[in-house]
């Protein structure tokens, strides 16, 4: 189904508070969500959360024939689902531009950069080499779906383990994890994609916009970087004109952004393999708070409320009383009231017909059947409380 | 890989050329008749063919049409016999259709669509020979289709590769240069204001030659505009000239 589309007004308030530096969730420009790392009881799974948004990530490995070109190298495989449980706006089966840049992107920022040593996964140059399937499934989008899921995939790449080989003749052994300890993938760097929203023809940016904040920007400008300071990918997106000065600006606020993170995930993986070696409990289960399984956590909102009672009082103070009073309401039968006394009836009618009118709107006499309507269908009568014997007559 | 050395000892790159020197860049405008504006683009070795319709009502549904602009509808495609390797699916995988979106986002922020509400302007382009650059010369020839189809434009978009070797920057990078593994940056430029309306780069860069990359890439894209600028005067001067009596 398609997404709702958003309202003008939402829009208009959101370029305001971003005009005023101020963001929905109360966070400065260039502060990112709260990122929360988690692996499975499996090797290479992980599901990492940036604010609300969730993402999924589970590695995999095969051992398939190599490329014709490259017959001593591994294979790295990147797929991204947008998962329909996402969003409503996201559909089965259907590859839109989103998927197609998020796609690319991954792909970019990870192969391309050469963060895994593919030459490491070849088993027998030309004939059996490992294929590296990285997964990444979004499970909720509230906006940065590019970070959380670069995040993900470089957490679950460095979490994974392959099972290990050996090579005789041309016998190829690989043993299960059971027989021999599976084997870590190299990985030479870690490349973390940060971005940034630009907004107001380029005059602001955010880092890690939400989902709100991604509906009203103009372009998108994603920066992929190691802690290393070097520079992974650059993607402008958005068709919005940039200088050179806001590139390098973001280039140097990605670098501090992307050490950060880096610390984050290497922290995570040095808790998983802790766990693991003491003989803890770990994986996915253990990981989400007790007694709620299917919740999120909610942070509490910080709301500005210094001056609220003044500013409140002076808007109270300077709006106008209404002048004319609202007449209260006239019993005028059983089941009828009449507030206010009309206008005179404009609409040009014979004098026998206003004359009808005129009486309904006096007070009513004891005796008196009044005719409402002036609709020749519609035979409206009221009673009067007090001559309860009358019938009321309805015809249509 | 080793093997192919990318900046000689003497300056001098793998086709002859200095670090700071573009390849020669050739185009004729018109090359169509059907078409309403179309042109033919060769830098170097690469050859793109970009042919523009419109604007015209929007085909197909009408709800894609916007109230305020026209919509610009892209699609690039690469012949088969383009790479070295037979190509096995021209268009409608994931880099093609990447492509087409950028390019499309790239012109609907230098066309003034706002002119055209309710209206379609379709830009194909075509890779007849793949030697690097891919993505700037369609750039460029669409730049002179729109020309040539008379569709007011903010400026010209140049666009041109720029590329890294032992602390040089090397402008217009050729296939080898490209694929050898070093960076590769492709940067869309409106020339006059210096706007940059479309950067990507791929593999490992130190932040620290950011700038000097990117400063390289903008007065190659500058040198481009001058060379396509050039071509569309003489265009106009040859039209102009055959229909005088």
């Amino acid at each position: 189904m398609r997404d709702t589309p958003l309202s003008n007004c939402e829009r208009r308030f959101l370029l305001k508070a971003i005009e005023e530096k101020k963001r929905l969730d109360g966070r400065e420009t260039y502060d990112y969500r709260n990122i929360k790392i988690s692996f499975g009881t499996d090797y290479g799974c992980c599901i990492v959360e940036l604010g609300k948004t969730r993402v999924l990530c589970q590695v995999s490995c095969e051992l398939v024939p190599p490329k014709d070109s490259r017959p001593t190298e591994g294979i790295m495989f990147f797929n991204l689902e947008l998962s329909p449980m996402a969003s409503p706006a996201f559909e089965p089966n259907r590859q839109s531009e989103l998927s197609v840049t998020l796609n690319r992107q991954l792909e970019r920022c990870l192969r391309n950069s050469k963060c895994i040593d593919t030459e490491s996964l070849c088993v027998i140059s030309g004939e059996k080499v490992w294929q590296i399937r990285v997964d990444v499934h979004v499970l909720n989008h509230d906006g940065n779906l590019m970070d959380a899921a670069s995040i993900a995939a470089i957490s679950a790449l460095s979490h994974f383990r392959r099972p290990d080989v050996t090579i005789q003749g041309r016998d190829v052994t690989v043993f299960s994890p059971e027989e021999r300890d599976p084997i870590p993938l190299s990985i030479y760097h870690m490349p973390i994609c940060v971005s940034f929203a630009f907004f107001l023809e380029g005059s602001y940016l955010l880092v890690d916009p939400c989902e709100r904040e991604e509906r009203v920007k103009d372009g998108l400008l994603m920066i992929a970087m190691n802690k290393h300071r070097e520079i992974c990918s650059i993607q402008s997106s958005g068709g919005i004109m940039l200088l050179k000065d806001q590139v390098l600006r973001c280039s140097k606020i990605a670098s501090v952004k992307v050490s950060e993170i880096t610390e984050l995930i290497n922290k995570a993986l040095e808790n998983d393999r802790k766990i693991r070696k003491e003989g803890g409990k770990f994986g996915f289960a253990e990981s989400m708070p007790k007694q709620r399984i299917t919740t999120l956590k909610r942070d509490k909102a910080p709301v500005e409320m210094t001056d609220v009672e003044e500013t409140a009082s002076d808007i109270v103070n300077t709006t106008e009383t209404t002048t004319e009073p609202v007449p209260s309401p006239v019993l005028v039968g059983m089941g009828t009231a009449q507030v206010g006394e009309g206008i005179v009836n404009s609409w040009g009618l014979d004098e026998e017909e206003e004359e009808d009118d005129e009486p309904q709107t006096e007070d009513t006499k004891t005796d008196e059947v009044m005719v409402i309507s002036d609709s020749e269908e519609e035979e409206v009568v009221i009673l009067n409380e007090v001559q309860k014997s009358k019938k009321t007559s309805k015809q249509k | 890989m080793a093997g192919l050395e990318l900046l000689s000892d003497q300056g001098y790159r793998l086709d002859g050329r200095k670090a700071s020197e573009l390849r020669k860049v050739q185009a004729r405008m018109s090359v169509f008749a059907q078409a309403d504006g179309s042109a033919y683009l060769e830098q170097g070795n690469t050859k793109a063919l970009a042919v523009v319709y419109g604007p015209h009502e929007v085909r197909g549904s009408r709800s894609k049409s916007l109230h305020d602009r026209a919509v610009i509808n892209c699609q690039y495609s690469m012949a088969t016999f383009s790479t070295a390797e037979r190509k096995r699916r021209p268009h409608g995988d994931r880099k093609s259709s990447e492509m087409s979106l950028h390019l499309k986002q790239t012109f609907e922020a230098a066309v003034l669509t706002e002119l055209y509400p309710r209206s379609q302007i379709d830009i194909y382009v075509k890779i007849l020979q793949a030697d690097g650059g891919n993505y700037s010369a369609c750039v460029n020839a669409a730049t002179l289709a729109l020309v040539d189809a008379g569709i007011p434009m903010r400026d010209y978009v140049c666009a041109c590769t720029a590329g890294f070797v032992e602390d040089t920057p090397l402008a217009d990078l050729c296939h080898a240069e490209e694929s050898g593994g070093g960076t590769s940056l492709a940067l869309a430029l409106l020339p006059r204001s210096g706007n940059i309306a479309l950067l990507q780069m791929d593999a490992r860069l130190h932040q620290d030659h950011l700038d000097t990359l990117i400063e390289a890439a903008m007065t190659a894209c500058k040198g481009l505009s001058e060379v396509l600028d050039g071509v569309v005067r003489q265009h106009l001067e040859e039209v102009s000239v055959l229909t005088r009596d």
